[in-house]
């Protein structure tokens, strides 16, 4: 009931700004109580019940400052904890490729070719499921048929008590069967009814069942359930907040090959650490990283002989555009940012021999001086000279990431999450300003956003469309909703139109609200907004019966 | 068979039953003692990521065509019907293997090519050139809506909620302005599912302060009640219509019951992804080409007579290198080649200037150059099937130039 009552006066509060004259509006200062609110609703994902009086004791002014420094702040003891059953997340991209690997490879270990994962009880999973494989194979067309492999390990009366019930019985029938014939009950079983028992498993039990679904399948899983549990619980929001910015800015597509096993390394190590770093070094991780080389194609791209260039023909291997042109265009310095196919051309003749060791087995960043163009180059009128190595791809990272267009380009797109879908031209160049003067630091350009005047103006105030995690994450956290797993929550996301980490196109989604305004994604978030209230959202715990309306209707749809 | 004033009786009566029916199907309720003429449809397809076009449509007369692609390209057609080659059209194209499901409908003269055929402006940005296609305007970024929106007729009576319906979780670019446009993931689904709720949620949106919001919600419910009669019904196509799985195929099988439905779909929408083969491409065109072509083959058996009132148009953002790349895979280029299918089409021919692929012949010595503007193809279809005559504010700024697509123009 005081869930609900808090989210009315949110909306109340929120209603008066039309669309129209939204220039003079940039200049019009929100009244000082809508400060807080304001703030909460662009730096996390979406207040919570307590969260305005917490901000107005530590100090307005102050928590934004913890918000810009997350090593001060201590992370969510309750957050931590839920993660720790994604084990996954933890892993090197190595790691993840002997956990959890694909059924090809679950095939290769089965004929010796790769070794099973270390860990005893993964490494039991997996061998269960090679053994299972390895049956199947011998046996061929006259493999017994799913009841004839249970009925061995199961009675009738056994089976019916997994089969039917709530998922608390069926999860208490499972673990009353003998300790040691649970994994290959659990392998054998169907999968509807290892399922059935998955809202109440305990962690260790759900992710027995989840492997047994399909290793694979658990690090796209963790993944999306790491970013909505991070959104809804970290109390360092706007690190979160952030991380999703720029992981989308340097957008990786999940499904792409080999990068299935580079993306949760990508994230944790290549983006995270640098959301408020120099954005040199946060481009520069992305250049090397194994997930953008093999997603962009560069970690295949090499030196055309000077024969075939000047012929304009392909050899069997030679150069590929695709990671130059997207450095440019999307990465740096956008796609009117002044430069032609020619340095598109030169920038890839740059990165040539920027590849990886072993792409299969999880990868690693390599320089291949043979495989490098050394010949001149040119880069936006500067000029690299010739018999250089891995420095001429430095040299363009340095060339691009001070450059005023990327500096401008960069600036807009935050002032386009953090402020509005136009942010006003005088708030983009104080912060491209900022950026050329710092070198590209990135808390500095934060800084000067947050302290400008149109961030905290009528213009930007309730003016953003969120997007599906934006609205999802939102509205568990403004019914404080218990969380015991995210993976509904996830498919939530991926209805309204953002399946998390799997947007194939390297532009990521787009940073405009109105992108989201749509009647299926209306449709989707009504119908989410209702059953998270009545508490019919698996692993989602938010007694709230009538907020269904509220979190469903227009307001709670913009931030 | 059920007609289209048999079933608006029937649901708007439904409707009027559950307090929801809205306001233009009451009203053509009341009016339906008058014939109401079938309307024509537009479909158009977007293949995103920039299709080889050379590699769909193959030009199998050309010699270079096989110098600049050495490992990649599709040998010539051959009598013993070899399972790689092309399948020939017309001695200088031929369609690529895949698309085996499409040439019946050329030889039914249902469709029409047309080649080295795209955008006029020199961007390589997969963003910016599909922005433009959408947009109907090169080069121009501050149009706000998208062709397709601008080319529905207007109309003085109701029109359905449905009239311009995209298949996708997000509205595109093409479908966006001033006329009402829905986007649906799914037929089935597209409901509040609490009845209770839904009221209050009508309302509320009804009263939103944000005009874009309330619009939006307005056309959701009108959708929804809209689209509650038709699921009733669990849909089975044609005999012999054979979707493939996946989005695309489930996109068009979900149009085609809308037609059936006779929803009052005027203009439709679908995309199909994944073409932006760097790298490996042989394998994977092959494999999406297939999908393709028997989605479309499919939607063509399951529509029937009724193709008669339909035209479908394809489109990609821009072609891809004349030249093969490093790992036999192609980089981004210009012109494309675009299918036009249908009942009124003129197939069975491919049209368009051929500009040639010797190396002075290609757009900045490396891209197919671009003989036909995408507007030429579009406009006629705006102008001729849909029978919108204000191609000015469709097409602004530009005066297309018909290819005669159309057997009445």
């Amino acid at each position: 009931m005081r869930t609900r009552r808090w989210i009315c006066t949110a909306m109340l509060v929120s209603v008066g700004v039309s669309a129209y004259a939204k220039k003079s509006l940039f200049q019009q200062e929100i009244p000082k109580q809508e400060r807080i609110v304001h703030a909460l609703n662009r730096l996390t994902f979406g207040p919570r019940p307590q969260d305005e009086a917490r901000v107005r004791s530590i100090g307005l002014k102050k928590w934004i400052d913890l918000q810009l420094h997350p090593e001060r702040i201590n992370e969510n003891p309750v957050l931590i904890e839920k993660l720790k059953t994604l084990d996954s997340l933890s892993m090197t991209s190595e790691q993840l490729v002997a956990n959890y690997p694909t059924p090809q490879m679950i095939r290769q270990m089965a004929g010796g070719g790769l070794p099973f994962p270390a860990d005893p009880d993964r490494r039991m999973m997996i061998q269960k499921l090679v053994e299972r494989f390895g049956r199947r194979q011998k046996q061929g067309e006259s493999a017994p048929p799913e009841g004839q492999e249970l009925s061995s390990l199961l009675t009738p009366d056994q089976f019916r008590l997994l089969r039917t019930g709530t998922p608390q019985e069926r999860v208490i029938a499972f673990e009353n069967l003998p300790a040691e014939k649970q994994n290959d009950i659990l392998i054998a079983l169907p999968a509807g009814v290892r399922q059935g028992m998955f809202p109440a498993a305990p962690p260790e039990l759900r992710r027995k069942i989840e492997l047994t679904a399909g290793p694979q399948q658990v690090v796209a899983q963790d993944l999306a359930e790491g970013k909505l549990l991070r959104a809804i619980y970290s109390d360092r929001q706007l690190e979160e907040v952030l991380t999703d910015f720029w992981f989308n800015h340097f957008n990786i597509y999940l499904d792409k090959g080999a990068d299935h096993f580079m993306v949760t390394e990508y994230e944790r190590d290549v983006i995270r650490p640098h959301v408020l770093g120099k954005f040199r070094e946060l481009l520069e991780a992305t250049a090397k990283s194994p997930a953008m080389l093999f997603y962009l194609d560069n970690w295949q791209s090499v030196a055309q002989s000077a024969d075939q260039a000047r012929r304009g023909i392909a050899a069997r291997r030679g150069l590929n555009e695709n990671y130059g042109r997207e450095l440019l265009e999307l990465h740096t310095l956008g796609v009117d940012g002044g430069y032609t196919q020619q340095d598109v051309t030169e920038v890839a003749r740059c990165f040539t021999g920027w590849t990886i060791n072993q792409p299969l087995r999880g990868g690693s960043f390599n320089f291949n001086p043979r495989t490098h163009d050394s010949a001149e180059k040119t880069v936006l009128g500067v000029k690299i000279p010739p018999g250089g190595g891995i420095e001429d791809g430095e040299k363009v990272l340095d060339i691009v990431a001070r450059h005023p267009a990327t500096a401008r380009f960069i600036s807009r797109k935050l002032a386009m999450r953090f402020v509005a879908d136009e942010p006003p031209v005088t708030l983009v160049d104080s912060m491209a300003a900022t950026f050329l003067k710092t070198d590209g630091d990135l808390l500095e350009v934060m800084k000067t956003l947050l302290e400008s005047k149109e961030f905290w103006s009528e213009g930007a105030y309730r003016s953003k469309m969120k997007s599906p995690l934006e609205m999802v994450a939102s509205a568990v956290r403004a019914l404080n909703g218990e969380v015991d797993y995210a993976s509904s929550l996830a498919n939530q996301v991926a209805q309204m139109g953002e399946p998390l980490y799997r947007k194939q196109e390297p532009t990521g989604y787009s940073n405009s609200g109105k992108e989201w305004l749509n009647s299926a994604g209306l449709i989707a978030r009504m119908n989410f907004a209702v059953n998270l209230a009545d508490n019919k959202i698996p692993g989602v715990k938010a007694d709230a019966a009538q907020a269904g309306i509220s979190l469903g209707s227009p307001d709670f749809q913009k931030r | 068979m059920t007609t289209r004033r048999i079933f608006l009786r029937n649901s708007a009566l439904a409707m009027v039953g559950m307090g929801s029916a809205p306001l233009w199907l009451k009203r053509t309720l009341y009016a339906a003692d008058a014939p109401s003429p079938r309307k024509k449809i537009l479909i158009a397809i977007f293949q995103r990521g920039a299709a080889d076009g050379l590699n769909i449509v193959v030009p199998h007369g050309e010699k270079a065509y096989y110098a600049l692609r050495p490992s990649i390209a599709i040998p010539r057609p051959t009598t013993a019907g070899d399972q790689d080659a092309a399948l020939d059209l017309d001695g200088l194209f031929g369609l690529h293997p895949s698309l085996a499901a499409l040439k019946p409908l050329y030889d039914q003269q249902l469709l029409a090519i047309v080649d080295a055929a795209g955008s006029p402006d020199p961007t390589r940005s997969h963003f910016d050139a599909q922005d433009y296609m959408e947009s109907g305007t090169p080069g121009l970024k501050a149009t706000v809506d998208g062709w397709m929106n601008r080319a529905l007729p207007h109309e003085e009576a109701k029109i359905s909620p449905l009239r311009a319906v995209s298949l996708g979780p997000v509205l595109p670019r093409s479908m966006r302005g001033s006329h009402s446009a829905v986007a649906l993931q799914n037929v089935a689904d597209f409901q509040v599912r609490n009845a209770e709720a839904a009221q209050t949620f009508e309302r509320l949106y009804l009263e939103a302060k944000d005009p874009a919001i309330q619009a939006a919600g307005r056309e959701s419910f009108e959708a929804a009640a809209l689209l509650r009669s038709i699921q009733k019904q669990p849909y089975s196509p044609a005999a012999g219509a054979d979707y493939p799985r996946g989005r695309f195929g489930d996109s068009l099988r979900q149009i085609a019951q809308l037609i059936k439905a006779d929803a009052g779909v005027e203009v439709a929408f679908a995309d199909i992804g994944g073409w932006d083969h760097h790298v490996n491409e042989p394998a994977q065109l092959a494999n999406l080409l297939r999908e393709y072509a028997q989605a479309l083959n499919a939607f063509w058996r399951d529509m029937g007579d009724r193709m008669a009132d339909i035209v479908l148009v394809t489109m990609s953002e821009f072609g891809r290198t004349a030249h093969e790349n490093g790992n036999r895979g192609t980089d981004h280029g210009h012109a494309n080649c675009m299918f036009v299918m249908g009942g009124p089409v003129r197939g069975g021919k491919v049209y368009g200037r051929w500009p040639g692929l010797e190396r002075e012949q290609l757009y900045e010595n490396r891209d197919l150059a671009l003989t036909t503007d995408f507007r030429d193809v579009l406009g006629e279809l705006v102008l001729s099937h849909l029978g919108n005559p204000t191609l000015a504010s469709v097409f602004p700024g530009y005066d297309p130039k018909f290819l005669g697509l159309l057997a009445n123009t």
